[in-house]
């Protein structure tokens, strides 16, 4: 039942998820908090979760540019590119 | 093409223009470098393919980004029907009077100092690297769809059939598993 207070830690981590994507309803935020008043392992999960949002974050615009393909692959796909061309 | 159309195509000079661009799109998408080179070269043969199509609305570039994504997604739509090959770790008692609570060995441990440590680190970011690479791609690409691309919920749902609390279970097992991947291979004290 959706009106029960108490939650498993299951369902509090996975509301914790949830809350990084800011998709949370209130309810279910506040059967978060109140888990997390007595469940440490919780407490240390959604801490260590959001250190994993902020190292997402900086993982994607370190990305973004750093990768390249080498001269060799680019001449192929050039290769290939200029077959589909003539046909 | 007539006058009026604002963008053309060009063939000719879309790797030197594209390749690069479409390449860093696809591969942090797809988390797969060869994968990622196929879906470029597959993206240009479709571009040409359907170069009739194009109506100059959008610019070359945004034009084939959106062939690209297409192809990110129905690559997506179809592994999400086949059964992941790696390890699904439990994390919950699944049954008993205990259902639910963490069990022993996936308890979260304290994280050392280098919790601050961010991606700057190119060490950590090889790790991170790692543990989403050995997520189960399923798992693997509804994360990212969400994180990553931030696609809307209900997208991602209408894109692979889907329900919303079927995408949750998914993003929280993902999670749970990068957690615990990042704390053996980083965070151990």
């Amino acid at each position: 039942m959706s009106a029960k207070i108490k939650i498993s830690c299951d369902e509090a981590t996975q509301i914790c998820d949830k809350n990084q994507y800011g998709e949370a309803s209130i309810s279910e935020k506040i059967k978060l908090n109140i888990h997390l008043l007595l469940c440490k392992h919780c407490k240390a999960y959604t801490k260590q979760n959001s250190i994993i949002t902020k190292l997402m974050g900086k993982y994607l615009d370190s990305c973004d540019t750093s990768k390249h393909l080498t001269v060799n692959e680019k001449e192929e796909l050039q290769k290939n590119l200029k077959e589909k061309l003539k046909s | 093409m007539s006058d009026n159309q604002k963008h053309t195509l060009n063939p000719e000079k879309w790797i030197d223009l594209y390749a690069d661009y479409l390449y860093n799109y696809a591969v942090t998408r797809v988390d797969d470098n060869d994968f990622a080179k196929d879906l470029v070269q597959e993206t240009f043969f479709s571009g040409l393919k359907g170069k009739e199509s194009f109506r100059g609305e959008a610019s070359e570039r945004t034009w084939l980004v959106s062939i690209l994504k297409r192809k990110i997604i129905d690559h997506y739509r179809k592994i999400n029907s086949v059964k992941g090959k790696k390890e699904v770790r439990m994390n919950f008692y699944s049954e008993g009077d205990k259902k639910g609570s963490w069990l022993e060995k996936a308890v979260p441990r304290e994280w050392g100092n280098e919790g601050d440590k961010d991606i700057e680190n190119s060490e950590l970011k090889m790790v991170l690297e790692h543990c989403i690479h050995n997520l189960p791609e399923k798992y693997r690409m509804v994360f990212l769809l969400k994180t990553i691309q931030n696609y809307e919920t209900e997208e991602i749902c209408n894109e692979l059939g889907i329900s919303t609390s079927n995408l949750w279970v998914i993003i929280h097992r993902a999670r749970l598993q990068l957690r615990k991947c990042l704390e053996e291979n980083w965070y151990k004290n």
